[in-house]
């Protein structure tokens, strides 16, 4: 089922910590959204007004054009999977999946097709008759979701769902959830802390921090060209080196003008707050200030380098004393560029990946 | 190192003999007359002895046949047995609405509940007969069985929130997602889940109106006496084996209570994690 | 890029609504503790606070401190002292007794602990009245305990344990020793077995480890413990009212003589407001130490 949900003006006081503050999100019909921010940012306070087990301070969230928070929690056909999975312990895998159908009080055999079809989806046909406390952590991650999908809610809710698992069980639920989601193309909110999670799996990623929504954008913008420091700072490696602003309108860093992408220009540029990001496998090294005319490149000391099997992490110092990272790929190529400890190098950085982010959350 | 750990344990482990010396003097001190009245009971004799000299069945007869005796274990079993039917509902739904409340506001309620269990039952008694006296409630069933509830309540309050206490809500929350009324989550979901907890409440209440005399004393004579307001009068009284023998049935009534307890414990699931 | 919106709150719901849904449903969950508020108020508020109007009405039927004056006669001075006794020794007995127990119970594997714990909890179940018989029946004059003490050689004759201080305290230490053998056990059975380790691993010796890691983290146990068992102690009426033979003036027993023997319901109901003020000041004072709601367990 493909429904529009928009968020409007959601706030929520708990006495006088504002959990959220003016919410507003607009979510395309099927698409997958994931709430992403640290914990006690209030995503999982939205996700709980989404589900209606908390109720806001004010605002409105329509679905297909209708207000859902008038509508009682079993009445807004929502499909909630739980961190804990939350499992009825008293049922068995069938009758987990069943309990959805058997309240809107289906015919049996519909029931039985119905479960049959969620537990075919989620590749667990053979567990029909487990008790739940016979299986797996993925195992049951995967009931939950047969259970919360069974009755064909208008909107699927995830909260840290996958974060219980172990990482490797957790990359192939990633994809496996991706793949569910393109067939059914049900509205879809998941919650995480987890920035690569949040990157591997959605359509868009709302970035809240504070109660507040700080970014709503796709994952490849809000990993390129994030807004502000927290962004690029919650959703990778970074490293921030002041920004000087220039009367003229210039920006330079350590006295070095700086070449900057055509989009960023003036627009983080004229905050006086503002700072350089920069990536770690977004930068290379040099034993000289490269030549180049789109490359900003900066003299640093090599300070150490650690081996990390699939990288090279070189650590090095900047005049002021601040410390930055360079990533490399250990390949063969790359190995006379390995500096000693001490040995005076250039990061360069090609000026379209070179972000100017302001100060604020 | 290691050799001077395992010493460590050892001495440990000498120095605990004194200990396990002492604490099966202290059971013993906890489980002896629990026990002993039980091959008293079985005396011939007019007057308690241990051991008896010689052994019958009398005092038994004597209970089982006596009118007034089966009349008051009746009473007794009665308003027991309606104490909990009413008690445990009511304690079950306040236990429940208060773990649904903020702490700042269930704090004062909690304590209401406990109070039963902090005020004096002598105190309690004089003053529920002097109100029943002028509600015509003195020697009534109604009258016990009120009684008998405002002294569970406690037990099933403290028993029933500590089962809530280790439900997990995402369950309900789950069930309420799924499209189920709180009524039918409830019923559902978390009765199935904190049952065992709510048998033991039930178990307490019934035990709590069952032993209740105190109170009894005022409220409860002549032919409206429970089991334990006649056995009071009778160890007042003349003490003499029959009280050992009626004794002895409630012990072995709590034992089988507590295998019940015990049996009923076991399959008890965990929450899903 | 952004997918910000200005916001344009339209829709049904409103800020008073949501503060009308909230303040419903907290009402709904107080609602389901009002039946048991209301048998505990018809039943325990409304009589305790008709004794303590009663305990205010002279014997001329105007309003009075007479009740409360009479209190102190010789006579009830004589209670109170023997009550606090009787309340102290029975604690401190039931501290020295069940320290020992809940410790052992919570150093023993689950299965031995289940095991023993038998030995608690059987009493804990048993009548109070058939507990409180059975010693009757033990410390009698030609009961079990004085035929071994004379066969022993400790005494020539049978002493009187029964009818007497001796005989209350031991039957109210008997049945007042789970109430403390419990919760300490509950409160020494989440004391991680590491902490001591870590002790002895800094080279403390056990008695140390002991004294300086595990007593501390048992006290809330044994101040749930004792303030349990000394309030029970203040107000217990049914055991020294069968062992003390008379003989044994507690407070709980004033006011049933009072009541019984004398009608006198304006001193009984001053001795009952009384023992109830200092049973709650008792409560409120060691509440600040060890919250009584712990009784929950632990909220």
């Amino acid at each position: 089922m493909k429904v529009p949900v928009s968020i409007r003006g959601l706030s929520k006081k708990f006495g006088s910590f504002e959990a959220l503050k003016d919410i507003n999100l607009d979510i395309a019909p099927g698409e997958f959204v994931t709430l992403l921010g640290p914990s006690g940012s209030g995503k999982t306070t939205l996700l709980q007004v989404l589900a209606g087990f908390v109720t806001p301070t004010s605002g409105s969230i329509l679905v297909a054009g209708e207000e859902l928070l008038t509508r009682p929690p079993h009445q807004r056909e929502i499909g909630l999977v739980f961190q804990n999975y939350a499992l009825f312990p008293h049922m068995n895998v069938f009758e987990n999946i069943a309990y959805p159908l058997k309240l809107r009080r289906l015919p049996r055999s519909e029931i039985e097709t119905r479960v049959r079809g969620a537990l075919d989806m989620v590749r667990l046909s053979q567990f029909i008759d487990r008790p739940v406390d016979k299986l797996s952590g993925g195992q049951k991650q995967r009931v939950a979701l047969a259970r919360a999908i069974v009755f064909e809610p208008r909107i699927l809710l995830m909260d840290e769902s996958l974060s219980a698992l172990d990482k490797k069980l957790r990359e192939q639920m990633q994809i496996e959830l991706r793949h569910l989601h393109e067939r059914l193309h049900t509205t879809t909110v998941f919650v995480t802390h987890d920035q690569r999670e949040a990157l591997t799996m959605s359509d868009r990623i709302a970035v809240i921090n504070n109660g507040a929504l700080i970014q709503f954008d796709t994952p490849r913008a809000i990993y390129d060209r994030p807004r502000t420091r927290f962004v690029a700072d919650f959703v990778g490696e970074t490293t921030f080196l002041p920004v000087e602003l220039g009367t003229s309108g210039g920006a330079s860093v350590f006295g070095t003008p700086l070449r900057l992408p055509d989009h960023a220009g003036a627009v983080a540029a004229a905050q006086s707050d503002s700072w350089l990001a920069l990536r770690p496998e977004k930068l290379a090294l040099s034993p000289a200030a490269s030549p180049e005319t789109n490359v900003n490149s900066f003299s640093a000391v090599a300070r150490e380098t650690i081996f990390q099997g699939d990288s090279l992490l070189v650590i090095a110092g900047f005049p002021d004393g601040q410390s930055i990272a360079v990533r490399l790929v250990p390949q063969e190529a790359n190995r006379g560029l390995v500096p000693l400890p001490g040995q005076p190098i250039h990061i360069n950085v090609h000026r379209n990946d070179s972000i100017l982010v302001s100060g604020d959350v | 190192m290691l050799t001077a750990a395992a010493s460590a344990t050892q001495i440990r482990h000498y120095q605990r003999l004194w200990l396990y010396g002492l604490c099966a003097l202290i059971f013993t001190f906890l489980i002896v007359p629990c026990v002993l009245i039980v091959p008293m009971s079985f005396s011939a004799s007019n007057y308690l002895e241990f051991p008896p000299r010689a052994w019958s069945l009398r005092w038994y007869r004597e209970f089982f046949d006596s009118a007034e005796w089966m009349d008051a274990l009746w009473l007794s079993l009665r308003v027991a047995g309606l104490t909990t039917l009413i008690a445990t509902p009511i304690g079950t739904a306040a236990a429940y609405g208060l773990s649904q409340m903020p702490e700042r506001l269930t704090k004062p309620l909690r304590m209401s509940f406990l109070l039963p269990m902090i005020v004096p039952n002598i105190l309690v008694a004089i003053g529920v007969f002097f109100v029943f006296a002028r509600l015509g409630l003195n020697n009534t069933v109604t009258g016990l069985v009120l009684v008998g509830i405002m002294l569970a309540l406690p037990f099933v309050l403290v028993t029933v929130s500590s089962g809530l206490q280790s439900f997990d809500g995402n369950l309900e929350r789950a069930a309420r997602s799924l499209g189920a009324t709180r009524l039918q989550a409830f019923l559902t979901v978390t009765v199935p889940q904190i049952k065992s907890s709510i048998a033991a409440g039930a178990l307490f209440a019934f035990v709590a109106a069952f032993d209740e005399v105190v109170i009894a004393l005022y409220i409860s004579s002549g032919e409206n006496s429970t089991l334990p307001r006649r056995m009071f009068a009778n160890i007042r009284d003349q003490v003499d084996p029959l009280v050992a023998a009626v004794s002895s049935v409630l012990v072995v009534a709590s034992i089988v209570l507590l295998l019940i307890v015990q049996i009923a414990k076991r399959p008890e699931k965990g929450a899903a994690r | 890029m952004t997918g910000m919106i200005a916001a344009a709150s339209s829709g049904t719901a409103d800020a008073s609504y949501f503060a009308r849904a909230e303040r419903r449903e907290a009402w709904s969950f107080a609602l389901l503790a009002l039946p048991g508020l209301v048998v505990i108020g018809l039943l325990l508020i409304v009589p305790v606070g008709w004794l303590f109007v009663l305990s205010f009405i002279g014997k001329d039927g105007g309003v009075s401190l007479e009740n409360y004056a009479r209190l102190a006669q010789p006579v009830y001075v004589i209670t109170f002292v023997t009550t606090f006794q009787i309340a102290g020794i029975v604690t401190l007995g039931s501290i020295l007794l069940g320290y020992p127990v809940a410790y052992l119970l919570s150093q023993l594997s689950p299965r031995a602990a289940a095991i023993c714990m038998i030995f608690v909890i059987l009493p804990f179940w048993t009548s109070v009245l058939v507990r409180t018989y059975a010693w009757l029946v033990l410390l009698q004059r030609r009961g079990l305990i004085n035929s071994w003490l004379v066969s022993l050689g400790i005494i020539n004759e049978p002493i009187p344990l029964v009818n007497n201080f001796i005989g209350t305290t031991i039957g109210m230490l008997h049945v007042l020793l789970p109430f403390m053998i419990l919760p300490l056990y509950s409160s020494m059975k989440t004391i991680d077995g590491d902490y001591l380790k870590a002790a002895s691993s800094c080279g403390a010796s056990p008695m140390r480890a002991f004294w300086d890691v595990f007593f501390p983290l048992s006290r809330p146990g044994l101040f749930a413990g004792t303030v349990l068992v000394f309030i029970l102690s203040l107000g217990f009426y049914l055991t020294p009212a069968l062992l003390g033979g008379g003989r044994v003036s507690m407070w709980s027993m004033q006011i049933a003589t009072n009541v019984s023997t004398y009608s006198n319901w304006g001193a009984a109901s001053a001795l009952g407001v009384l023992l109830l003020v200092v049973t709650i000041a008792i409560l409120a004072a060691l509440n600040k130490v060890f919250r009584v709601d712990k009784l929950y367990g632990g909220r």
